[in-house]
C-alpha cells in the first residue's frame, strides 16, 4: 500500500490533500483544535502569534474570492503572511507550468502553499515536489476534495449534534460534480455516522456512489425522511440545463429544497449548504434564511478550520 | 531526597496568604492544566466575586516552530472583562518563566488589566526569563534531569511529584 | 554473413519446438546448416532462443514529435527490448495519410538498420473521420493496415464506407473500440476509482457500445478487423461470442491492462493515464483470460513516449501513454508465469500471433523465415529506471519495479543488431 502522503513518518499532519485517509483520531484532533481556535475568533483581538513570519501563499489556479478571502482571514488571524496568487491569469497564461508556478513560489520561502486547482489531484502532484518545510493545504481541486470545507461541515454537524453515532445526513443535488460532497462523505463514514445518503438523479450521482459508503437515493421523500442534517449541493449554472438536467425549474421542483420537503426531515434536522448559494434552485430563501438553517455560523467556523488546519501543518522541526 | 510537600496543604497555605490581597477588582486566571487546578482550589476557598478564568497557551507557545501544536489545545475561556483588572495568574510549577510569558502575552489579546500577580503553587530554579512569582507556595530544589509535576487523582485529590525528563 | 546461435533453448512458438540446439542463419535467413564457418558466433548457452518480437503497437514520435523521441532513440530501444518488428500507429503530426510519409518513415527506418518498421495507415484523411485516405495508394508505399489509432471515426457511416473500401481491396483494418461522446472529457475508468477521486470516467460501455456498432458492420462488410487495445471484460465477451460466429476478427491487448487496474491509479499517478484507461481489477483479469484462450491474439506494448513536461501533470492533464518496447517481453514473461503456461505458449503472444495478424513471415525459427532473434535470459532481474531505459520515454507505470527477463542480444535480418 501507498504511503499516505499527507502524513509525515509520525503519523502527523504533514499536507492537508483529502479528508480520505485521515485518521479519526487526527480528524477528532483538528476538530478539537478548531474547537480552541474558536474561542479566539470570539475575542475583540482575533489574533494570535503563531504563525509570525511565515508566509502563506493563496496559489488560487482557478477563481474564488469566498474560499480565498477565508483562507486569508484564517492566516492573518495566525499572524503570517499572507500572498495572493491568482495564477489562473498571471503565470500559467504564460505557459509556465505548474511545477515551474511552485518552484518559483517556492524560491520565495514559501511555508503554506493553500492551492485551488481545477484538477482532480493537482495538490498531490505539487506536494510530491515542495520541499520538506513547505506544506500544502488543499483548497479545491477538481471533483476530487474539499478538505477545507467537509472538515467544517463536520465541525459544523458537531457543533449542533454533538455526536455521530446515530446521525441521518442527507447530500443532495450534484453529487457527480462535488468536491465538498465527497470530503464530506469521507469523514462521515470515518466518524461513525450510520447513514449517509446521497439524493439526486441519476445524472448527477458519479458511478459507484455506494462504494463510497452512502445509500443513493433519487427521491427527496425517500432521502429526506427522519433526516438530522441536510446538506444542499450547488448546482452550477452551466449544469441547469442540457444532457444532466433539463431545467432549473424541473431541478428546483424535485429536488430543491423547500419547507414542504424539509418537513420530511427531523423536527430539529439543520440545514447546510457550501455557498454560494442559488436561491430558487436548490434551496428556496425561507429555508435559507428560516430556523433550520446554519448556513452563515458554517462561514464562522470555517476560519477556525483553517486556523486549526493551517497551524496543526506548519508547526514542528 | 526530602519529602515532598503535600500540594492540598499547599492550597489552603496559599489561599489563606492571598485572602488579604482581594479587592473589587481582583479577578483570578488559571493556566491549563495544572495550574487551572489549583486555580479551582484559590478560586473557590476565596469566593471571589468574578468567576474564574482559564487559558491554555498553546497558541503563544515559542517552541511551536520545534515541537509544532500541542495536541489537544484547551479553549482558554475568559468569562469577564480582563481591562482594568488587577490579576492573580496561577500556575502549578514555575520553571523557565516561558509558560508565564506566554500566559501574559495572551491575557494582553484580552485586555489592558491594571496588574498582572503570578502565583504558583511550587517554584523551583531554572529561570530562563526574568519572571519571579508574587506568591509562591514552596520552592523545591529540583536534581537535574528531573521534573516536578503536579497530579490530580481520579478522587480529585492533588499531589506533587518528581520525574525523570524523557 | 553467416551467424551460427549456439547451445541455447531453442523455442518455436509456431511448431512448439522447445529443445536445446543451435540457430544457424546465413544472407538474412534461417538456414538448416551452415556451409564452412559462422562469421560470427553467440553463445547461448543457459540463454533463451526466440524469434524476435513482433508488436503491432509502437509509437516512434516521427514525424512531428520528435522531442519526445526519435526513430532513432525508438528503435535503439525496440532491439534492446527484443522487438524485430514492430507497427507503428499513423498519430504522426502530421498523420501518415500520404505516400510520401510512409515511404520517407520506411527510408529513414530501414537506414538505421535496426527494427523492421511496418506502418499503418491513416484511415481517413488526417485521422479526422471524413474523408477516406488513398489507401491503395499508401499500401503500395508500405502500410501494412488502416487505423484511426486513438482517433474514433464519429460518424458510422464513414466508418462503414471505410470498411466497405478496405473490404473491397482485402485491406486489414485495425480500430480501437471507442464510442467518442462516451469516452469525451473522460480519463479513468467509470468506477469506484474515479468516483473517489474525483476523476471524469469512461465507462466500460464506451467499449462495447462501439463493439458492437463495429461487429455489426464487420458482419455487413465482411471486412478484416482486428480490435486494437481491448479493455472491458464486457468486451472480452462480446469479442468472444463474435469470434465464435465466424467472423474475421483478430484482437490485441496492451501489456499494461494485463497487469494493471484502475486501483493502481494510487494518488493520481500519471504515469497510469494510459488510452484505454485502466479498468476494474474484473476487467485485467478477464483479459488475461481472453488472452489465454485466445479471444485475445497478442499482447502489444502500445509503447508512447511521452516527455516529462506533458507527464508532470495533474492526471486529466497529463498526456496519455506509457513506454513499452523495453518492458513488453518481461511483462509477457510475468504474465506466462502467471497463467501457467509454457514458454512457448506465453511468447507465441508475441511472436507468432502478431505475425500472423501483420501478414508477415516472421514470428517462427524455420529454415527460410527471417533471421530475427532475440536471445534471453528469463529469470535474469533487472529494475525498471529512466536509467536503464533506451526508450527516450521514461514515462510508465512500472518504474521501479523488478522484472525477470534480460535480451542479450537481439539479430534482425542476420545481424546481431544488439547485445548487452
Amino acid at each position: 500500500m501507498l504511503r499516505n502522503p499527507q502524513l509525515n513518518a509520525k503519523g502527523e499532519l504533514q499536507h492537508l490533500l483529502s479528508v480520505e485517509g485521515l485518521p479519526r483520531e487526527l480528524l477528532v484532533q483538528i476538530l478539537d483544535t478548531a474547537e480552541s481556535f474558536a474561542g479566539v475568533t470570539e475575542r475583540d483581538i482575533k489574533k494570535v502569534p503563531l504563525l509570525r513570519g511565515k508566509s502563506v501563499f493563496n496559489l488560487f489556479f482557478e477563481g474564488s474570492t469566498r474560499t480565498r478571502t477565508t483562507f486569508e482571514i484564517a492566516a492573518k488571524r495566525l499572524s503570517a503572511d499572507v500572498i495572493n496568487l491568482n495564477v489562473a491569469v498571471s503565470s500559467t497564461s504564460k505557459g509556465e507550468s505548474l511545477l515551474d508556478t511552485v518552484a518559483n513560489l517556492s524560491a520565495m520561502q514559501a511555508d503554506i502553499f493553500v492551492v485551488r486547482h481545477g484538477s482532480s489531484g493537482a495538490p498531490y502532484l505539487i506536494a510530491r515536489h515542495v520541499k520538506p518545510h513547505e506544506h500544502v493545504i488543499n483548497a479545491g481541486d477538481g471533483r476530487h476534495a474539499h478538505p477545507t470545507q467537509g472538515l467544517l461541515d463536520l465541525f459544523t454537524i458537531r457543533h449542533y449534534k454533538k455526536d455521530f453515532s446515530r446521525l441521518t445526513v442527507a447530500v443532495v443535488g450534484d453529487v457527480l460534480h462535488s468536491r465538498v460532497a465527497r470530503s464530506l462523505i469521507h469523514g462521515l463514514t470515518t466518524l461513525g455516522a450510520p447513514e449517509v445518503r446521497v439524493i439526486g438523479p441519476q445524472t448527477l450521482i458519479p458511478a459507484g456512489a455506494a462504494a463510497l459508503g452512502v445509500r443513493v437515493c433519487h427521491s427527496m421523500k425517500e432521502g429526506l425522511k427522519d433526516a438530522d442534517v441536510v446538506v444542499m449541493l450547488r448546482l452550477q449554472n452551466e449544469r441547469m440545463s442540457g444532457t444532466l438536467l433539463p431545467s432549473a425549474q424541473e431541478f428546483n421542483k424535485h429536488y430543491g429544497l423547500t419547507a414542504d420537503k424539509l418537513a420530511l426531515a427531523k423536527a430539529d434536522a439543520i440545514v447546510m449548504h457550501p455557498g454560494p448559494m442559488n436561491r430558487g434552485v436548490e434551496i428556496d430563501s425561507n429555508v435559507a434564511d428560516g430556523p433550520h438553517s446554519v448556513i452563515l455560523p458554517q462561514v464562522t467556523f470555517g476560519i477556525a478550520v483553517r486556523m486549526a488546519v493551517m497551524s496543526m501543518v506548519a508547526g514542528g522541526g | 531526597m526530602a519529602a515532598l510537600p503535600d500540594a492540598e496543604a499547599l492550597c489552603a497555605a496559599l489561599a489563606a496568604a492571598l485572602a488579604p490581597r482581594i479587592g473589587p477588582t481582583s479577578a483570578m486566571i488559571g493556566i491549563h492544566t495544572g495550574g487551572a487546578w489549583v486555580a479551582e482550589r484559590l478560586h473557590a476557598a476565596l469566593g471571589m466575586r468574578e468567576p474564574l478564568g482559564f487559558l491554555d497557551i498553546a497558541f503563544y507557545r515559542d517552541d511551536y516552530d520545534r515541537k509544532g501544536l500541542a495536541r489537544d489545545p484547551k479553549r482558554s475561556k475568559i468569562p469577564f472583562d480582563v481591562a482594568g483588572k488587577d490579576l492573580l495568574l496561577v500556575d502549578d510549577v514555575l520553571y523557565t518563566g516561558r509558560t508565564v510569558r506566554a500566559a501574559i502575552n495572551e491575557l494582553f489579546d484580552y485586555g489592558r488589566p491594571a496588574s498582572i500577580s503570578l502565583v504558583v503553587l511550587a517554584e523551583r530554579d531554572g529561570r530562563q526569563l526574568p519572571i519571579c512569582a508574587q506568591h509562591a507556595g514552596a520552592r523545591i530544589e529540583v536534581a537535574a534531569g528531573m521534573r516536578l509535576r503536579l497530579k490530580r487523582s481520579e478522587q480529585g485529590r492533588l499531589s506533587l511529584e518528581l520525574e525523570r525528563v524523557a | 554473413m553467416k551467424l551460427l546461435v549456439k547451445g541455447g533453448r531453442v523455442i518455436d512458438p509456431a511448431s512448439g519446438r522447445d529443445a536445446v540446439g543451435d540457430v544457424a542463419m546465413a544472407d538474412g535467413r534461417i538456414v538448416e546448416a551452415l556451409s564452412g564457418k559462422p562469421d560470427r558466433m553467440i553463445d547461448a548457452k543457459g540463454l533463451v532462443v526466440a524469434p524476435g518480437l513482433i508488436d503491432l503497437a509502437a509509437r516512434l514520435r516521427e514525424p512531428g514529435y520528435e522531442y519526445k523521441a526519435t526513430l532513432e532513440s525508438e528503435m535503439n530501444a525496440a532491439v534492446a527490448g527484443g522487438v524485430t518488428s514492430l507497427a507503428c500507429p499513423p498519430d504522426t503530426d502530421p498523420p501518415l495519410d500520404e505516400p510520401g510519409l510512409v515511404d520517407m518513415l520506411r527510408r529513414r527506418a530501414k537506414a538505421l538498420a535496426r527494427a523492421r518498421v511496418y506502418p499503418v495507415g491513416a484511415l481517413t484523411v488526417r485521422l479526422e473521420g471524413r474523408k477516406l485516405t488513398e489507401m491503395a495508394e499508401l499500401a503500395e508505399a508500405g502500410c501494412v493496415a488502416f487505423s484511426q489509432a486513438d482517433t474514433a471515426i464519429e460518424n458510422t457511416e464513414v466508418l462503414w464506407r471505410a470498411l466497405q473500401y478496405a473490404a473491397t481491396f482485402g485491406f486489414p483494418v485495425w480500430l480501437r473500440a471507442e464510442d467518442v461522446w462516451l469516452a469525451k472529457g473522460g480519463v479513468a475508468h467509470d468506477g469506484e476509482v474515479a468516483t473517489r477521486l474525483g476523476l471524469a470516467g469512461i465507462p466500460a460501455f464506451a467499449e462495447t457500445v462501439a463493439l458492437a456498432t463495429l461487429l455489426e458492420l464487420v458482419r455487413a462488410t465482411g471486412a478484416r478487423v482486428h480490435v486494437c487495445r481491448l479493455s472491458s471484460a464486457a468486451g472480452v465477451a462480446l469479442l468472444r461470442r463474435a469470434r465464435h460466429d465466424g467472423l474475421p476478427l483478430t484482437c490485441d491487448v496492451a501489456v499494461h491492462h494485463v497487469h494493471l487496474s484502475d486501483m493502481d491509479l494510487g494518488f493520481f499517478d500519471p504515469q497510469c493515464r494510459l488510452e484505454p484507461p485502466l479498468r476494474h481489477p474484473r476487467d485485467r483479469d478477464a483479459l488475461r483470460a481472453g488472452l489465454a484462450d485466445g479471444t485475445i491474439d497478442c499482447i502489444v506494448s502500445d509503447h508512447t513516449p511521452v516527455d516529462e513536461d506533458r507527464k508532470h501533470l495533474p492526471f486529466a492533464e497529463a498526456e496519455p501513454g506509457a513506454t513499452g518496447l523495453e518492458l513488453l517481453l518481461p511483462l509477457a514473461l510475468k504474465w506466462g508465469v502467471q497463467a501457467n503456461l509454457t514458454l512457448a505458449q506465453t511468447l507465441a503472444r508475441v511472436t507468432s500471433a502478431p505475425a500472423r495478424i501483420l501478414g508477415v513471415d516472421a514470428g517462427r525459427i524455420a529454415p527460410g523465415a527471417p533471421a530475427d532473434l532475440v536471445v534471453f535470459d528469463p529469470q535474469a532481474p533487472f529494475r525498471v529506471s529512466a536509467q536503464t531505459l533506451k526508450s527516450q520515454g521514461k514515462n510508465t507505470p512500472f518504474l521501479g519495479l523488478e522484472l525477470a527477463g534480460r535480451v542479450r542480444a537481439t539479430v534482425v535480418a542476420g545481424n546481431v543488431v544488439y547485445e548487452a
